[in-house]
C-alpha cells in the first residue's frame, strides 16, 4: 500500500561534507531503487543537538519526504541501524493534515 | 440590628476575572502540530522542558495529544531536550 512518509536522520559530525552528501544520496537511491518516489528533500546541515548523542553534541540533519510501499520501511530502517554513520533516525507516516502542512511549508520556503 | 450595614472595604477586593481559556488550535484552525518546529513547541514546555498540562494552556484533549506526540518526537530527534533548566 503506497503511503507518504517523512524521514529525518542525524549523521555524526565526524563526517566531512562529501561523506554526508554521499550518505544522504545512498538513502535517496535506496528509496528510488525500491520503487519509492522522492517528493522533497531538505538538508538542515550541522545543527546543535539538545543533548549529547553518543558523546557528540552536533549532527548533520537530513529530511527526506517520499512516497513508498509500506513493506519498504522495514528495509529502510534496517539500513539505518546497520549504517554506523547515522546516529539517529525517525520515520513518520504522513496523514492528509500533515501532507497539507508539508506542502504549505514548502510553498513558503520557496517564496522566502 | 447589624444586618443592614454591609461591610465596607477601603478598596473593593480585586475580583480576579477568570480569562476564558480557549484552544489555540481550534481558534486558529491549525490541523497538524509539526514535530520539526521546535520554536513553536517551546510554547508548550515549561522551563525544565516538561510538557505543560491542559489546565494551564487550555488546549483541547485532541490537540494536547498531538502536541505531546510532537514534543516526544522532537525530543527523540534531539530538537528539544528531555530535561533542562532555563529552556526559554
Amino acid at each position: 500500500m503506497i503511503k507518504q512518509y517523512e524521514t529525518v536522520f542525524i549523521a555524526t559530525p565526524v563526517l566531512s561534507d562529501a561523506q554526508m552528501k554521499e550518505a544522504a544520496q545512498k538513502y535517496v537511491n535506496l528509496i528510488a531503487s525500491n520503487g519509492g518516489e522522492i517528493v522533497y528533500e531538505e538538508d538542515w546541515g550541522l545543527k546543535q543537538l539538545a543533548y549529547p548523542i553518543q558523546k557528540k553534541t552536533t549532527g548533520f540533519y537530513h529530511l527526506i519526504e517520499f512516497r513508498a510501499d509500506s513493506q519498504f520501511i522495514d528495509t529502510l530502517e534496517t539500513q539505518y541501524r546497520r549504517d554506523e554513520r547515522i546516529i539517529r533516525f525517525l520515520t513518520f507516516a504522513m496523514d492528509k493534515d500533515s501532507i497539507a502542512y508539508a506542502e504549505k511549508r514548502r510553498a513558503n520556503k520557496q517564496s522566502k | 440590628m447589624a444586618q443592614n450595614d454591609e461591610i465596607r472595604y477601603l478598596n473593593p477586593p480585586a475580583v480576579e476575572v477568570r480569562k476564558k481559556k480557549y484552544c489555540r488550535f481550534k481558534k486558529a484552525g491549525i490541523k497538524y502540530v509539526d514535530y520539526k518546529d521546535a520554536e513553536y513547541l517551546k510554547k508548550f514546555l515549561n522551563e525544565q522542558g516538561k510538557i505543560l498540562p491542559r489546565r494551564i494552556t487550555g488546549t483541547s484533549l485532541k490537540f494536547q495529544r498531538k502536541v505531546a506526540q510532537a514534543v516526544k518526537r522532537a525530543r527523540h530527534l534531539a530538537l528539544l531536550p528531555y530535561v533542562t533548566d532555563l529552556l526559554k
